[in-house]
């Protein structure tokens, strides 16, 4: 072999790279997230349904969110009917956040392990949580 | 017959994962088949790598376009024409980093018919960053699915990336300009007739398996959507050796990594090595010094030689005698 030192130094660096993921993950332990539902909105709820149906929820909320924007905001239309046909407000603090109202406990469990930070609170209030 | 040919086998691939996800295949598609993947990638790249450092380099070739060192008082053009370590890191490292030879590319063409004329042709340069990196771009948002706790370095990229602000899911730039970008270079191969003559199947599959990436990639963030934190958690199981085949992921996830697996496990088979190869490339990575020093091929062999002197020593009568001069009388 040729240049064998600077051959080796490129394949380490190569290693390096290549199984970032496997040695930074060595001797942590990573549970996957579980939102928290029992704020005191949900527990009162006589069937603890969400706006659409969990599955959906969980792969399509950003773009329901979107929805309900254009729909409130250029639309002028701020009521949203549910596949069930049931009627909801149209509110990103008032809908969402009145029953998810522990933001830290739900939204931001998700939102930390997928490495998402929604801008939204720039500018719309945050529930009030206590510090935890 | 050169497109169609891999095109039809990016779409078999496609084709194959759906099938395997409907055939409940998951574990197959989800975690052995990216391990194998892996696994031919790293080994295939070194052992290419280790291939081509067994091979000697016998000449000293590196292409140069500006002064060599001299005289003190000629300025040296220490980019093109490196006479030490130092310029070459430099050198190697423009090109690397900002592809400068390919900035250089021109092109000819006949003007009015008989005029023969150059003109710098940015655009494949134009066309190859791009493309280069929003790949490394789109690579490193992934870490996200690999790393938990995420490093914070990831959420800067993504403010960046998603600074537009378009949309839930914010749309991120790097993506399309990664599809754009593949598609243009793809659209060249066909248009331009010299390079579409020159084009082999070998140089359309990685183009349709990379568009096909990024276009199944964006389908999945923006259009039919499928539940993150699921993938996040069979990435972390294969990267935690402990494969987890969560229920909630979409079949569009598994024809998205199954393509990924093919680009990973094609790589080290293909023109794509010249991730590697660019930093064994002798005319850019050897020092212009073919006046200082005698570079020695290394494959030379010990030559049994009979030199001028032992020539004359056996001839020197006979020389004499037909009055051809002589060194040693
Ligand atoms: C009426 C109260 C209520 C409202 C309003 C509501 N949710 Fe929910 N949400 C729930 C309940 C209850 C669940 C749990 C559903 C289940 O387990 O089937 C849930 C589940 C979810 C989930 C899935 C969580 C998981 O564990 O995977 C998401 C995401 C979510 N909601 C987001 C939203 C968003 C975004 C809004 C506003 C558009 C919203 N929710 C409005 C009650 C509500
Ligand atoms: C620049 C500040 C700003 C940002 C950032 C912002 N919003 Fe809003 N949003 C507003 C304003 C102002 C309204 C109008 C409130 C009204 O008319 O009731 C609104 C209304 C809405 C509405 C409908 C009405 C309501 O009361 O909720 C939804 C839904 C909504 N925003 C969702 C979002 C989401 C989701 C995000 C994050 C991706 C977001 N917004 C980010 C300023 C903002
Ligand atoms: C089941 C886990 C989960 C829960 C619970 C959840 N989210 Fe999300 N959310 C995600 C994931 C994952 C993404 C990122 C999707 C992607 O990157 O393609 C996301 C993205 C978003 C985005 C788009 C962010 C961006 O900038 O692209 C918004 C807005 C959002 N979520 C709002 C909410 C709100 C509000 C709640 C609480 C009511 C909530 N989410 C609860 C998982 C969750």
């Amino acid at each position: 072999m040729y240049n064998g030192g600077k051959i080796l130094i490129g394949i380490i660096v190569f290693l390096l790279f290549a199984a970032f993921p496997f040695y930074n993950n060595i001797g942590k332990v990573s549970a996957k997230p579980e939102p928290k539902l029992n704020t005191p909105v949900i527990q009162q709820l006589a069937e603890k349904k969400c706006v659409e149906p969990k599955d959906f929820m969980k792969a399509e909320h950003m773009q329901m969110l979107n929805d309900w924007r254009d729909s409130a905001i250029r639309e002028g239309k701020r009521t949203y009917i549910n596949s069930e046909g049931k009627p909801f407000y149209i509110s990103l603090q008032n809908t969402c956040m009145n029953c998810h109202s522990n933001k830290k406990e739900f939204c931001d469990k998700c939102h930390t392990y997928a490495a998402v930070k929604p801008y939204c609170w720039t500018c719309h209030i945050e529930p009030k949580e206590k510090r935890s | 017959m050169k497109i169609l040919v891999p095109f039809f086998a990016v779409i078999a691939l496609v084709l194959l994962a759906v099938i395997g996800t409907a055939a409940n295949l998951h574990f197959l598609f989800g975690a052995v088949i990216p391990y194998a993947a892996l696994f031919i990638f790293i080994f295939g790249v070194i052992y290419r790598v280790l291939k081509w450092a067994k091979s000697p380099v016998p000449f000293c070739i590196p292409t140069t376009c500006g002064q060599q060192k001299s005289l003190p008082w000629i300025k040296q053009n220490k980019l093109e024409n490196p006479s030490g370590t130092l310029h070459v890191i430099g050198r190697m490292a423009l090109e690397v980093l900002t592809f400068r030879s390919l900035f250089r590319n021109i092109k000819g063409e006949l003007r009015d018919g008989s005029k023969f004329v150059y003109g710098s042709d940015k655009w494949l340069w134009l066309g190859g960053i791009a493309f280069h990196y929003a790949f490394l771009i789109v690579l490193l948002r992934h870490i996200r699915l690999f790393a938990e706790p995420t490093p914070a370095y990831l959420y800067i990229l993504e403010a960046f990336d998603g600074f537009l602000q378009i949309g839930i899911p914010r749309l991120f730039a790097t993506g399309v300009v990664l599809l754009a970008a593949a598609a243009f270079l793809f659209l060249r191969r066909i248009y331009v007739p010299q390079v579409r003559y020159i084009s082999l199947a070998a140089d359309y599959f990685p183009l349709f398996l990379i568009m096909g990436i990024a276009a199944t990639g964006i389908i999945m963030r923006y259009f039919f959507k499928t539940d993150i934190v699921g993938v996040k958690e069979l990435a972390m199981g294969l990267v935690g050796f402990n494969p987890v085949i969560p229920k909630s992921v979409g079949s569009i996830f598994y024809v998205h990594l199954l393509l990924v697996s093919a680009l990973f496990a094609y790589f080290p088979f293909s023109k794509l090595m010249h991730m590697g190869g660019v930093f064994l490339s002798p005319t850019r990575n050897m020092v212009a010094n073919s006046r200082e020093f005698r570079h020695v091929n290394p494959w030379n062999y010990p030559v049994k030689v009979h030199t001028y002197e032992e020539y004359e020593e056996d001839f020197r009568e006979k020389m004499k005698m037909a009055e051809i001069p002589v060194e040693k009388e």
